[in-house]
């Protein structure tokens, strides 16, 4: 439990330091650490599967592209535009309705739950993929089928642009 | 526009094939001649250790010849430098004191003879021009230095050291 | 019993630690000796015996060397840089099985670091995870060379990972198992080494290899025509050491792993019917599985002097166009085969 509250604090921590450091650069490297602690949670709870997921997808190629994409712009200069207290009172609104969320969630969530406690088997990839393609089918294939819409849009998008170019 | 020497070939790029379009036969084929390549000899040759041999009428660095008792062969007459295209040699001229009989041959010798390496050609013109046998290219290479001035040879690096002629032969012998 | 086990892991992390960082040391003179032989001259043969000693001499010269830090350089970031490559190209032989297990009295010792039941998955993230180390290498030099290297590099790893993730999920159909110790003991002999059931897989998994260890002709982040060396442009002494190292220790360990999913890893033909002992047929099979995985490497250097870099455009064709269809296409066939295969025979 000790290694848990250490390991909480930790992404606290580094999703506070998220928020608050200046250099976008500084922010996504801290939003990397956080990500690795959350695959330490997962460890934790014994959910390897998930935790390499996690480490592979969002630390190995979703940051990666964040990243990515920031060190295409011109970080030197301060660009950003004075954000009004407009954009900053609904931002506090939003924060605590996810928190009233988060909140509710939780009340509902019971401790001794065999996932929170650590089921030694229930992370591993074999029982994870039955539970996958046997209960949950529907929504799994329901979840590809968006990925792959998103997927199509974005390359749409892409090709429509290039035609226009093209045309012009 | 039309072809002048009838040769002209029009380039046509044909679209790839499919087997030029997967590329794994260029691969497999340029990778076939790297490894042929990997098993062929060696044409290096490792210099300090190994050096080529050097053709019979190889021409190096220069040196002043002496006679068979020893004594310097050149006279002065300035023939070489006379002949030299690329005009790297001088020399001083000295008429021969009494009792240096051993030393020079003829009566007239060069005090001071000079060749600027960096100017010299080894075209061999020198060689070819002097009527007493006395200066040949038959030495090593050059070495590189650090100044210009250092390029000058003097007679002290151009002149033949003293030998003696019957141990030469008994050497050659052996 | 704790502790005797942890020993045994800490002596074997400290075996593989060594054997990887002197086979880095010496793929540098063997890049070098065979990209001479490969173009008719001697590489280095001037420090000892046929130049043996010239990984040391170039290790001694890059730890005397200054360094240099530029002004303009972000300089946490830029010291961050190698130290991640360097990490994550150790930490990525963890889970690769070595050999069986050799019984030494009555300890049985196996010669893996960690047999867990996700290694493939795990070597995935640390290489995904090797990325960064070029990222912010480039980023933080405050050069725009580095830049270019490091954002070719990032686009480079992430589109070839697909593929290579796809052309991997073909041969767990097969394997049915993510425990690499797993994958390899069920390649026993020579007839059941997984090449011969996924020979298209292998060949995607070895471009995407190739892809991943930015070996040419994949090379574009370093890419010293048009980049100036790429990320390490600013790098110099042992940060660019330890960039050049860690390259050499990912080439080793990806050659390890194509041996060991691939090419049975420690297995080699008749290894029972010769009637050796356990422990002789576990130090062949390491020795087996080391000579597969220098043909890898070697393989590695013969396509380095032969092949010449991909345009930028070439290889994202290639990636998304060729490799990403045929790893699916390679699923597809392998489901199918799997199906027929269990309902008529």
């Amino acid at each position: 439990m000790t290694i848990f509250y250490f390991v909480a604090f930790l992404s606290i921590f580094f999703a506070l330091m998220t928020i608050f450091t200046k250099n976008p650069v500084h922010s996504v490297l801290y939003l990397v650490i956080t990500f690795f602690t959350f695959t330490v949670h997962y460890i934790l709870l014994n959910a390897q599967f998930l935790a390499v997921v996690n480490f592979i997808v969002y630390m190995g190629a979703i940051m990666v592209l964040f990243l990515f994409v920031l060190m295409l712009l011109n970080l030197n200069k301060d660009t950003e535009p004075m954000k009004s207290h407009l954009v900053k009172f609904m931002g506090v609104i939003a924060g605590m309705c996810l928190l009233v969320t988060f909140l509710g969630a939780f009340r509902v969530l019971e401790t001794n739950n065999e996932f929170v406690q650590g089921h030694a088997d229930i992370g591993l990839v074999k029982n994870l993929g039955k539970v996958l393609f046997k209960d949950f089918l529907l929504p799994f294939e329901l979840s590809s089928i968006l990925l792959l819409t998103a997927m199509v849009g974005a390359v749409l998008l892409a090709k429509k642009e290039t035609r226009t170019n093209q045309n012009g | 526009m039309q072809s002048l020497s009838n040769r002209k070939k029009v380039l046509e790029q044909k679209p790839m094939s499919f087997w030029e379009r997967i590329y794994l036969p260029a691969i497999a084929k340029g990778l076939s001649i790297t490894i042929k390549h990997f098993f062929k000899k060696i044409p290096t040759v490792k210099y300090p250790e190994e050096i080529r041999p050097y053709s019979k009428n190889f021409r190096g660095q220069h040196s002043l010849k002496r006679d068979e008792q020893g004594r310097e062969r050149c006279t002065a007459c300035g023939l070489c430098a006379l002949s030299c295209p690329a005009e790297a040699i001088t020399m001083t001229a000295a008429e021969r004191k009494k009792g240096e009989e051993n030393l020079y041959r003829e009566e007239k010798y060069a005090v001071v003879y000079e060749i600027n390496m960096l100017r010299c050609i080894f075209c061999g013109l020198c060689e070819e021009a002097c009527p007493k046998e006395a200066i040949y290219l038959d030495g090593k290479h050059v070495t590189a230095d650090y100044l210009r001035k250092d390029f000058i040879y003097g007679k002290d690096k151009l002149l033949e050291p003293k030998f003696d002629i019957t141990k030469l032969s008994q050497n050659q012998q052996a | 019993m704790e502790t005797a086990f942890i020993l045994e892991k800490l002596i074997l992390v400290v075996i593989i630690f060594v054997v990887t960082l002197v086979i880095a040391m010496y793929s540098t003179l063997a890049e070098r000796k065979i990209a001479g032989f490969m173009q008719d001259r001697y590489g280095p043969d001037r420090a000892g015996l046929f130049g043996l000693l010239q990984p040391l001499c170039d290790g001694g010269k890059f730890f005397f060397k200054e360094e240099i830090i530029p002004a303009g350089a972000h300089k946490t970031l830029f010291i961050l840089g190698p130290t991640i490559a360097i990490i994550t190209a150790c930490i990525s032989s963890a889970v690769i099985p070595w050999g069986q297990t050799l019984t030494i009295g009555d300890q049985a010792i196996k010669l893996q670091v960690a047999d867990v039941n996700i290694g493939v998955l795990y070597i995935f993230g640390v290489i995904a995870l090797g990325v960064y180390g070029i990222m912010l290498g480039g980023w933080a030099s405050n050069n725009k060379f580095s830049l270019m290297g490091a954002i070719r590099a990032a686009s480079q790893s992430i589109s070839y990972e697909i593929a290579m993730g796809l052309s991997l999920i073909a041969l767990l159909m097969v394997t049915g198992t993510l425990s690499i110790g797993e994958i390899v003991a069920q390649q026993s002999g020579f007839v059941n080494w997984n090449i011969w059931v996924q020979p298209l897989g292998f060949l995607i998994f070895m471009t995407c290899a190739f892809a991943e260890c930015n070996r040419v002709p994949f090379d574009l982040p370093e890419c010293e025509t048009e980049l100036v060396g790429g990320y390490h442009t600013e790098y110099s002494s042992m940060k660019l050491g330890l960039y050049m190292f860690s390259e050499y220790i990912n080439m080793f360990v990806s050659s390890s792993l194509m041996a060991a999913l691939y090419f049975g890893g420690y297995n080699f033909p008749f290894m029972y019917d010769l009637g050796l002992s356990e422990n002789w047929i576990t130090i062949l099979g390491v020795i087996a599985f080391f000579l597969k995985i220098f043909g890898f490497i070697f393989f590695f250097m013969w396509v380095r002097w032969t092949l010449p870099r991909f345009r930028y455009d070439q290889l994202m064709n290639l990636g998304w166009k060729m490799l990403i269809p045929l790893a699916i296409a390679n699923i597809v066939l392998t489901g199918i085969i799997t199906i027929v295969k269990d309902t008529y025979f």
